[in-house]
């Protein structure tokens, strides 16, 4: 458990939304892409016209329902929605069409890896269904602000935590445990940037051994893991501060500017809406039977902490790498090609399996942060992948050389083999040749040869730099360095 | 050819004794001429009243015609009618020209019936007279200084002027059936869940049903064959099939069990009317119908029930009014709680105010369950009252309303009063049940209606049942002597 200083203990909850990855919306058929025109996919529904009525769409409850059975979570038999009344220009009906009583996921939890390797089990008190609100657009509006109601009624769900997490640091590997399981699932594509996923964090702290909560702040919609470490440090400090200075921290709604680095006050409890809950009449209640779960369990796909253990298991890899490597679905599946490729029916050695993980979130990694890239779109495939890895098991090249075939390979799309050949960079094993080399460079410094004889040991990179430009690199080096060490002993 | 029924005219059209053109001609003039004595229409289509004329006219001609094809009839205000303003007898919604059409309008349209214009209601069809309209009251076609009924006091106007042979109307919590009673013209509620509320602007969501009002029960048969079933669009709609009503009017009422609520008769009824309602019951004993008393005890909730249940869901319902995207909007707004504030301060009347007052006051955090719940709880109750008493009767029967029509002005200075005007109709609305008002007599030389209540999605055992009556008596032919000349003047 980490710990704030002067005997504070920091206390957070998280509320994530993610928007459903749904074709259209939650209640109106009208599309969810984003970056349309204003108002271009706002149809008599979404614009809550005089006798329109909510559908819903049976695509959101099927995604709730698969989260729900990924976090292990009770679904429940009989949900209900609720409206929320509040009145906001970006919600035209004014209200927002939520679950309040009778969510539709309850009772979850997901396990988090903190620092010293440790676990950490995040309950997840409930995930709801509910609808998004439009945007208020003030730029290029002079005196007068526009109304974009593209968003309004995107699906999504809300995803309610327990005060589980004691740092920023928990709360952040949460998120992003979230973050991928969501992807993982193809319920949400995750796009912080364009509001996807986001979240509020409600944050408190407490002297250490007490058994009350301390009061909370809520912050709202911070949309990027960076932020959120950020957003929650700063408020600890400022509630510390707070408590300190001999003041008390009061219940509130708070904002971080990403701008300044501070979390600054929205309105107060008092100020707070009475939103006026209750079941909205326009909709039934949702009704979910056991055959219905049981579909919905067989379409799930490997989740990431069964893939890394796997990984662990099968492969042999740390759980950092494992971690890493199932950090989305579609590297999860690039590197058990790579693997599969590599080792071929077998199952890979360590060894294999540690050089494609090195390969796969190392320099492949590098390379379509690079160009921006995601592994969908890299230009190396797992199986071109596996063959350079292929050439450095079989000692064709070494891996010194196998990253400027990788790299070469990303530049033209060719095999490792046809570049290999091409630019004559096969590995020389031949003890004999790689003699010769050592011996014309030891006739050419005879000053480095003496100095090295009378004790300067240093010198020995030297003169393994000498022959791996005279060899063009191409020198094993394990033979290289035993043979050098021989012929310079004299 | 205004005192015609809805059937008597499909067989006329059919015989070319008339055309439909004109047949709509001849009501366009009676609506037209009506409406300084009535105010029934908010709006007249007469351009597409005649066109649609020329279309049903062209269908006959052709062969191609629906038994609905070329029958005139007027909408109540609250159903969208694309293209046509659709105001919901509010201010608010005074500038709206709805883009779309209702599923009713749409479905009436396509059975080619002809649309003669939009008519007054009560303002978003919250009122039982049709006062809280922003285009004035309508009047009672009986007695000009009465009120018709609420809130479809114009469909109910019109068609006892018969300046419409029927009209669409809704029903919150009496709406159809009052001012049926209140007018000497027939009114059906369906099963909550029979017709879509798609289109139709929501007061109550879970109380809300369109119906119609009409000169017979076998009119209202015809149309309700063809505005109710299932819609994709209104997730409460129920998927039931819908039976042919017209069929069944005639079946004999032999062995029928008819139910008196005992709770209708117990208290603020006006002895004349009951007298009426009592004679009435005799017909049906001739009939062949047997009389028994049922208690449904959680009954005398109601209307306080009620005004928790519908206030609640109006607030939220009506918060779409903002003056942003459509309807009224105040004039330079200074910023955006003064733009909220006085549209809707401005664009709501009294009436409406009062009830998202209450309604947002029984929501609030504290309260709700004190009143929100707790009602919620009584809906339940009646519900159950209902349900046991349709175990032991076929149809329940009693007032549609404690007394015959009031003055205008009588009571609009006291909610109360004006509420209690639906006690015997708020009943069905909360447990959604079907209910109709029939004509059943004068009291004061005016007319009284008798409502029949049957289990849900009975609408055939009503029709039927109403029919019968119908056969027997004459009360629902009457025509106030104002409007029984064809050409008014």
């Amino acid at each position: 458990m980490s710990t704030s200083n002067n005997g504070w203990e920091t206390v957070i909850g998280l509320e994530i939304h993610a928007q459903l990855s749904t074709n259209s919306k939650i209640f109106s058929g009208s599309a969810t892409a984003y970056g349309a025109a204003p108002n271009s996919q706002a149809n008599l529904v979404d614009l809550a016209y005089p006798g329109v009525l909510p559908v819903l769409n049976g695509e959101a409850v099927r995604m709730a329902v698969k989260f729900g059975l990924a976090i292990g979570a009770e679904i429940a038999p009989r949900s209900v929605f609720a409206r929320k009344n509040y009145f906001y220009p970006d919600l035209p009906k004014g209200y927002q069409i939520s679950q309040y009583e009778l969510p539709i996921v309850a009772k979850g939890r997901m396990e988090i890896v903190l620092d010293d390797g440790s676990r950490k089990t995040i309950g997840i008190t409930r995930a709801h269904l509910e609808e998004d609100a439009g945007k208020s657009l003030h730029e290029g509006l002079p005196r007068q602000s526009g109304i974009d109601l593209n968003r309004a009624g995107t699906p999504l769900i809300e995803i309610v935590s327990e005060p589980d997490m004691r740092s920023a640091k928990e709360a952040v590997a949460y998120l992003k445990k979230i973050h991928t399981l969501v992807r993982y699932l193809e319920i949400c594509d995750g796009n912080m940037q364009e509001g996807s996923f986001r979240c509020d964090a409600n944050v408190s702290v407490r002297k250490f051994g007490a058994e009350k909560f301390g009061t909370r702040a809520e912050i709202k919609n911070i949309n990027s893991f960076r932020f959120v470490e950020k957003a929650i440090n700063y408020e600890v400090e400022r509630q510390i501060d707070v408590i300190e200075g001999g003041g008390k921290v009061v219940q509130e709604t708070r904002l971080y500017d990403p701008d300044k680095g501070e979390t600054r006050s929205m309105r107060s409890k008092e100020e707070a809406n009475d939103y006026r809950y209750f079941p909205d009449p326009d909709l039934l209640p949702v009704e979910i039977d056991p055959a219905y779960i049981g579909e919905i369990k067989a379409t799930l796909p490997e989740l990431p902490d069964e893939k890394a253990a796997r990984f662990v298991l099968a492969y042999d890899l740390s759980q950092y790498d494992a971690t890493v490597l199932t950090s989305s679905k579609e590297l999860g599946a690039y590197y058990d090609d790579v693997v599969k490729a590599l080792a071929g029916e077998k199952l890979p050695s360590k060894e294999q399996a540690k050089l494609a993980a090195n390969w796969v979130a190392g320099s492949l990694a590098a390379a379509l942060n690079e160009h921006n890239l995601e592994i969908t779109g890299s230009r190396i495939d797992a199986k071109r992948l596996a063959g350079l890895l292929g050439r450095i098991v079989d000692n064709t090249i070494s891996g010194k050389i196998a990253k400027d075939v990788f790299e070469a390979m990303w530049a033209e799309d060719k095999s490792c083999d046809e570049i290999i050949e091409a630019r004559g960079l096969r590995q020389i094993t031949d003890t004999g040749a790689i003699e010769k080399a050592i011996d014309e460079v030891m006739a050419k410094n005879p000053g480095q040869l003496a100095d090295y004889r009378s004790g300067k040991d240093k010198l020995f990179g030297f003169f393994v730099g000498q022959v791996m430009k005279a060899t063009g690199g191409k020198a094993n080096p394990a033979q290289l360095n035993e043979l050098l060490k021989k012929k310079l002993a004299g | 050819m205004h005192t015609f029924t809805l059937a008597e005219l499909a067989k006329k059209l059919r015989a070319k004794e008339f055309s439909v053109t004109e047949l709509t001609r001849a009501l366009l003039a009676r609506v037209e001429a009506s409406q300084p004595r009535l105010n029934a229409f908010i709006t007249v289509t007469a351009e597409s009243a005649l066109a649609q004329a020329k279309a049903a006219d062209r269908a006959l001609a052709d062969g191609k015609a629906g038994p609905l094809t070329g029958l005139p009839l007027a909408h109540k205000d609250i159903f969208c009618t694309s293209g046509v303003k659709t105001s919901c007898g509010s201010k608010m919604l005074d500038n709206f020209v709805s883009p779309y059409d209702a599923t009713v309008v749409e479905k009436l349209n396509a059975a080619g019936m002809v649309t003669l214009g939009k008519t007054n209601m009560d303002e978003f069809a919250m009122g039982s007279s049709n006062e809280t309209s922003w285009y004035g009251p309508v009047k009672n076609p009986w007695n000009p200084k009465l009120v018709p009924g609420g809130s479809s006091g114009g469909s109910a106007a019109a068609v006892a002027a018969r300046v419409a042979p029927i009209a669409t109307a809704t029903d919150t919590g009496g709406s159809i059936r009052q001012p049926a009673s209140l007018c000497g013209v027939t009114g059906i509620k369906p099963t909550y869940g029979r017709v879509s509320r798609f289109g139709m602007i929501a007061f109550a969501s879970s109380l809300d049903q369109g119906g119609l009002i009409s000169i017979t029960a076998e009119d209202a048969a015809m149309v309700l064959g063809a505005m109710a079933g299932f819609d994709t669009r209104d997730s409460t709609s129920v998927d039931t099939p819908v039976p042919n009503y017209v069929a069944e009017l005639d079946k004999p009422l032999t062995g029928l069990k008819i139910g008196l609520i005992k709770e209708f008769f117990d208290t603020g009824l006006d002895a004349d009317v009951e007298k009426c309602i009592r004679e009435a019951l005799g017909v049906y004993e001739k009939l062949g119908a047997t009389l028994v008393e049922v208690k449904l005890p959680a009954l005398p909730l109601s209307v306080p029930t009620y005004y928790v249940v519908a206030p609640a869901e109006c607030s939220s319902n009506l918060a779409r009014f903002d003056g942003v995207r459509y309807g009224y909007r105040c004039q330079d707004p200074k910023d955006l709680m003064d733009l909220y504030k006085r549209s809707r301060g401005e664009g709501f009347g009294a009436e409406v105010k009062r009830r998202i007052m209450t309604g947002t006051y029984v929501l609030s955090a504290g309260y709700y369950d004190a009143y929100y719940l707790k009602a919620q709880r009584v809906r339940q109750l009646i519900n159950q009252d209902f349900k046991r008493a349709f175990g032991e009767v076929d149809v329940l029967m009693g007032p549609t309303a404690p007394d015959v029509a009031f003055e205008i002005g009588a009571k609009s200075s006291d909610p109360i009063q004006m509420y209690l005007n639906d006690i015997y109709t708020i009943g069905a609305n909360l447990a959604g049940v079907p209910a109709m008002s029939i004509p059943c007599g004068f009291v004061r030389d005016l007319p009284v209606g008798l409502q029949i209540c049957g289990p849900h999605f009975a609408e055939a055992k009503l029709f039927n049942v109403a029919h019968a009556f119908q056969k027997e008596t004459d009360w629902h032919r009457r025509l106030p002597a104002d409007f029984a000349k064809e050409v008014l003047s």
